[in-house]
């Protein structure tokens, strides 16, 4: 008599706290995972950029060099470095291991408010106020960037990079998706100041989630609208939305405090976690697990799902 | 032609020697395969060359110094067995064959030894021999060598001998005197037996104030600079010690090192004591200062490094002892009888100078003028021909600025020289010509006067040709208050023009002068390219640019300094000059449009822009992607020059005027009304809106519209082909790159666009329609619904022919990026034929007073002179109608009659009809997919 097969689990949402971390750096700018999700960075609004490990929660590093208040950061494919943007203008590469500024990029006329690397962390480009996306070559010493995308009419929002293209949203409300194997520029008209863009992890969609208080799911090809997702506010500030970890879940922070879960096909709400009393600045999603982390206030929230057992084997 | 070449081949001449021709089945021979061509030496054993200047070839084996048998020299033997068997080896053991040859390095022919040679030969030798002797045991041993002449002296010395040159003498002419000290050094050289001692150079010493004039001398030996190679390993210039010193008590002597060698033993019997008036004797240090020995000072005399000279001195200036050291004499003279050097060399009845000469004052070069050419230009000299002078100026007037010959131009207008030639008479060339020279100033006054009263055409004229007289004559007095701007042209008005064509500010320069003129002519007539037009072609790039400044700034500075108008205004911060700016080629435009897309959640075509862009080479290879415009040198999107002034600059603008529209549209489509109820405004329908007249058209492109992406190659819907037929060239042209200057040749606002979008469509039917247009706005939308059909029908098969004779690649909508951007263009600018919206009633609001304006305009309308201007148009070139796009749509957006007239009435008869949704969704389908 043969077991019958397990039956596969549908997905299943984060919605457990498991930890909180008390940044201690001022209000959360924003919180991110590095590529394989062990650890997390968090933006503080003093200055500082702190490296995590978010389950056990301990603090690892923290990078300080940035002259005004970090927005934004992100790690390399190989954990080797960061890169980070903040209110002086700069985008800052930072060494993991010695916390050393590695290079400082200066050139924005505005703050930074987003950067990214590039799938070999060769490149940083970082979305600024100043309506410009600069890349920004790591490899070599030039202090000009390589590029300077400045197609936007207003401040870039957010920057997301696939391995041939480069989504910028933008506050004139338009989401450009820069080619660069077909050396094309997409530039879909959304109309309301974009807060944030993102792939879907499949990099058929994009998501694209604006101040009408509305997620919108464009195919990445055509523009056409895939799905629309409403419920949450998001009104003034500049919120994160990203995709769950198999494309099944659109989320979204919310300014009333919660985390917002649409199913993705549907487009119907699944789950409106409530995760603190003040407005959802950032959230970051495990690339492979259902594992949240989102940002209030000064604090970081660790999510996870219901079944999930403390020290689970998780690192 | 078979004949031409018959005859070319005799004309024909060859070079080189030919192929042999090829034989049959022969095969043919190959070439000597390139491992195969080898050099050889004469027994056939391989050369390996070794160094490009060498010309050498390798050494031992294999550029080693061993054998083919390894480190052991083949004809090694043990010298255990055969001790003594044992050969002393010389030098030529080592030697090839080639080395022992005629020109090898050691020959074995018989040659003159340098034994029997003239000494001179070999100085190296000489002193070797010398250093030998002295350092012998006997001093002076090889005395006898210098007693030995050589039996055979060279050739040279031979004819030196003849020519009554003698030993020891320089060569070359006498001269008159002697440079003083020219007392033969110790360290010259005497071939044969050494000179009697004392005789010449006692003379000598006297004879330094006492120069007979009619002596000459010869002219004194020189010795060419030692090059003896260090092949010791002593110290630099290192000399043992001196014999001769040490014997002769010479210590006091200062060394000097670097002749030491040529000097002293040579002359071991004679110079060395006598020329100190010292007997021969044994004398020095050691053996302490005798009582009849003057010399007392250096008993003690040490060597001190101070004797010796530490560095390599040039040869004193002036003291005519070229390359040999100084006797001691001559170097510890006084300061005040140096200008005794210059005995000798001071030409009779000269003295030297008591007080040195003062510092020249140095002056600047001249500044050169400000319109100076370094180019020599000879102006062509062309008299007055025998043609009539009228024609002449006919043609310079009309055609001249378009011919650049200057010849022709210089002096046609010369009458007075004109006639003289005429007359017979020689020209006097460089003189007054003109009649103008014989006027008083006053006069000249008055006569500019009457020029500036004079309208605008004559006071051109006639300046243009007072300017070619002055050209002729004198320059005329520049003046201040003569200024003019064709560069404020429009606003300086008649009378500017007439004094700017007075004033010269390059009459010298007749030529540039001209051009000038011109410039301004051209200026005048609103060309933008003024400049460009008048500049010489044959001049260089810089000289063009150089003249392009001046004439710039002329027309500016001489101007605006007096001309009340101009100082209003101030100077653009811009190049003038370039009435374009950079855009980017494509632009998101037409918010509004989108906005009501995104309304409706129709996100995709109506929502997305595609635009060329252009990463970073850099980039590319950063993210690990082949570069997709790998020739391109563009980065980001591509730029063109666009007029300033489009309209297309200020697309991006929220639009107002087509907002409404596009609500109408909107509002209407899902309704369904019927296709013409409504008025639209948009008089880029019109063409959609004729042929929805048509029925079958309609009905066609409804099928058109289920079926999916466009074919458009059937004739009913050739109008709407028509319709981005203007676009997709214009775009076109812009993607080719066009040069801006080009496209700023096309500087007319003409309606040619729509001549060129409705060519066909005749004058008379659209000014018909306008006549009953201007009736009643009531009847407007019946009688053009009335019109159309009729009209239609005939100018289909028209329009189908024209547009394809225009360009018939649009016809394949083919998903080709350009055209769809254009076809974006225009929907979103006029209107996008958009499903429903939701605000009725700010539509109506909106559309209201577009209504009247059009009325408005229309009542202005003058059909009569629509007409004729129409008929003008008609001659215009087509390929304006990039740029007549743009202005028209530019004076779409100005409300003055004057532009918009011709415009107006044809969105009048547009505005009769209205797109249908259906229409719409089928326009909206013939979007050119997208590339996947």
């Amino acid at each position: 008599m043969a077991f019958p097969e397990p039956k596969p689990r549908g997905p299943e949402l984060p919605q457990k706290r498991v930890k909180t971390l008390d940044c201690g750096q001022g209000a959360v700018r924003a919180v991110r995972f590095n590529v394989d999700g062990n650890y997390c960075l968090t933006c503080g609004s003093d200055k500082t950029l702190k490296l995590w490990n978010p389950l056990r929660g301990t603090l690892l590093r923290t990078y300080s060099g940035h002259g005004y208040e970090v927005l934004d950061a992100a790690g390399s494919f190989d954990n080797s470095n960061l890169c980070s943007g903040g209110g002086d203008k700069a985008v800052v590469l930072w060494d993991v291991a010695s916390g050393q500024v590695v290079r400082k990029f200066r050139g924005h006329a505005g703050k930074v408010n987003t950067v990214q690397f590039n799938e070999e962390a060769t490149v940083i480009l970082s979305g600024s106020i100043d309506s410009s996306i600069r890349c920004w070559d790591c490899r070599s010493r030039k202090p000009e960037p390589v590029q300077t995308l400045d197609e936007a009419r207003d401040g870039i929002s957010s920057v997301k990079v696939s391995d041939h293209e480069v989504l910028a949203g933008s506050v004139d409300g338009r989401v450009r998706r820069y080619d660069l194997r077909m050396g094309q520029l997409f530039s879909d008209y959304v109309g309301s100041p974009i807060t944030c863009t993102c792939f879907s992890r499949d990099g058929q969609c994009t998501l694209v989630s604006s101040l009408d208080s509305t997620l919108r799911l464009l195919d990445k090809d055509t523009g056409e609208l895939l799905g629309e997702y409403t419920g949450h506010k998001n009104q003034e500030y500049k919120l994160d939305c990203c995709l769950s970890e198999r494309d099944t879940h659109v989320v979204s922070c919310s300014e009333d405090g919660k985390v917002f879960f649409w199913d993705l096909v549907e487009g119907s709400l699944a789950l409106a976690l409530p995760v603190g009393r003040g407005v959802v600045q950032s959230l970051a999603y495990h690339p492979t697990e259902p594992c949240l982390l989102t940002a209030v206030g000064g604090s970081v929230h660790c999510w996870r799902e219901e079944a999930y057992e403390a020290e689970g084997g998780a690192g | 032609m078979a004949a031409l070449h018959s005859d070319s081949d005799e004309d024909l001449v060859s070079y080189g020697t030919g192929l042999e021709p090829l034989e049959e089945g022969e095969r043919q021979k190959k070439p000597i395969p390139l491992q195969d061509q080898t050099v050889r030496d004469e027994k056939g054993r391989y050369k390996r060359f070794h160094g490009a200047f060498s010309g050498g070839f390798s050494a031992g084996y294999f550029n080693t110094v061993g054998s083919k048998e390894g480190w052991t020299p083949s004809t090694f033997v043990s010298s255990r067995q055969n001790r003594a068997d044992k050969s002393v080896l010389g030098p030529e053991d080592f030697m090839d064959e080639e080395d022992l040859s005629e020109f090898g390095i050691a020959p074995k022919a018989i040659v003159t030894t340098d034994d029997f040679a003239s000494k001179t030969k070999d100085r190296i030798r000489e002193k070797a021999r010398q250093l030998a002797a002295a350092a012998a045991p006997i001093p002076g041993a090889t005395l006898l060598d210098d007693f030995v002449t050589p039996a055979k002296l060279s050739v040279g010395f031979e004819l030196l001998r003849k020519m009554g040159w003698k030993e020891g003498q320089g060569v070359g002419p006498r001269v008159k005197r002697r440079p003083r000290r020219q007392k033969p050094d110790p360290g010259v050289k005497i071939y044969g037996c050494a000179l009697p001692p004392g005789g010449s150079e006692g003379s000598e010493d006297e004879d330094d104030d006492y120069l007979p004039d009619n002596v000459t001398f010869a002219p004194k030996d020189v010795t060419p600079v030692d090059f003896t190679p260090k092949d010791n390993v002593h110290g630099l210039a290192y000399k043992g010690l001196d014999p001769h010193q040490a014997l002769f008590g010479t210590s006091g002597e200062h060394f000097n090192l670097f002749s030491g060698g040529s000097e002293g033993a040579g002359n071991l019997l004679g110079d060395v004591g006598l020329s100190k008036g010292r007997k021969l004797g044994i004398s020095g240090q050691a053996f302490g200062v005798g009582a009849l020995e003057e010399e007392d000072d250096d008993i003690y005399a040490t060597e001190t490094l101070s004797k010796y000279d530490t560095v390599l001195k040039d040869e004193e200036p002036g003291d005519g002892l070229y390359g040999w050291t100084a006797p001691r004499q001559y170097k510890s003279q006084k300061e005040s009888e140096k200008d005794l050097r210059y005995i000798g060399k001071i030409l009779d009845g000269f003295s030297l100078a008591s007080k040195p000469l003062s510092s020249k004052k140095i002056y600047p070069p001249p500044q050169l003028p400000r319109d100076y050419r370094p180019v020599h230009y000879f102006r062509p000299v062309v008299a007055a021909s025998s043609e009539n002078s009228h024609l002449l100026q006919v043609l310079s007037e009309s055609a001249g600025k378009a011919t650049q010959d200057p010849g022709t131009q210089s002096r046609h207008q010369l009458n007075a020289s004109k006639r003289a030639e005429l007359l017979g008479e020689t020209p006097v060339k460089g003189s007054a010509t003109s009649v103008l020279e014989f006027l008083s100033q006053k006069d000249k006054e008055r006569i500019k006067e009457v020029k500036q009263a004079t309208d605008l055409k004559a006071a051109q004229l006639k300046a243009k040709s007072l300017a070619q007289n002055a050209r002729s004559s004198r320059p005329q007095p520049s003046m201040p208050d003569a200024g003019h701007c064709s560069w404020h042209m429009p606003l300086g008005g008649v009378t500017a023009t007439a004094r700017a064509s007075n004033f010269k500010p390059f009459a010298k320069d007749p030529e540039k002068q001209k051009r000038y003129e011109e410039f301004l002519l051209h200026m005048k007539q609103g060309q933008k390219d003024a400049l460009e037009r008048c500049l010489d072609p044959s001049m260089t790039e810089w000289e063009r640019g150089r003249e392009r400044d001046e004439f710039a700034r002329a027309a500016l500075l001489y101007v605006s300094s007096h001309s009340t108008l101009s100082s209003r205004f101030t100077h653009a911060k811009e190049d003038d000059d370039s009435d374009q700016v950079e855009v980017p080629r494509d632009q998101e435009n037409d918010v509004g449009d989108k906005q009501s897309a995104v309304k409706m959640k129709m996100f995709g075509k109506l929502t997305r822009d595609t635009f060329e862009w252009h990463p970073d080479k850099l980039l590319c290879k950063r993210f690990n992607v082949p570069d997709p415009y790998p020739d391109s040198t563009v980065v980001g999107l591509p730029r063109v020059k666009r007029d300033k002034y489009s309209v297309f600059n200020f697309l991006t603008l929220p639009e107002t005027a087509s907002l409404p529209t596009a609500q109408t549209l909107s509002e209407k489509a899902p309704q369904h009304q019927g296709p013409n109820k409504s008025r639209k405004p948009s008089r880029w329908d019109t063409s959609q809106q004729e042929k929805k007249g048509d029925s079958i058209s309609e009905f066609l492109s409804l099928a058109r519209s289920k079926v999916g992406p466009p074919k458009q190659e059937s004739s009913p819907l050739v109008n709407k082909e028509k319709e981005c037929v203007p676009e997709s060239l214009s775009d076109k042209v812009v993607n080719k790159g066009v040069d801006p200057q080009t496209e700023g040749e096309e500087s007319r606002p003409s309606r040619d666009l729509f001549k060129a979008i409705f060519a066909s469509s005749s004058d008379e039917k659209s000014s018909s329609s306008e006549d009953e247009q201007g009736g009643s706005d009531d009847d407007q939308a019946v009688t053009g619904e009335a019109n159309f059909p009729s009209s239609q029908e005939t100018d289909l098969g028209e329009t189908s022919s024209v547009a394809q004779a225009l360009e018939p690649a649009p016809q394949e909508p083919a998903p080709s990026f350009p055209i769809r951007k254009m076809q974006i263009d225009e929907r979103e600018e006029f209107g996008p034929r958009l499903p429903p919206v939701f605000c009725p009633n700010a539509r109506q609001k909106l559309e209201e007073p577009q209504k009247d304006k059009h009325k408005k305009t229309k009542e202005k309308h003058k059909t009569k002179k629509e007409h004729k201007r129409k008929k003008e148009k008609k001659k215009k070139h087509r390929k304006h109608k990039h740029k007549s796009k743009q202005k028209n749509k530019k004076s779409e957006k100005s409300s003055s009659s004057e532009s918009t007239d011709s415009s107006d009435s044809q969105s009048d008869e547009e505005g009769t009809k209205d797109v249908s949704p259906r229409e719409l969704l089928r326009r909206l389908k013939c979007l050119p997919l997208r590339r996947q």
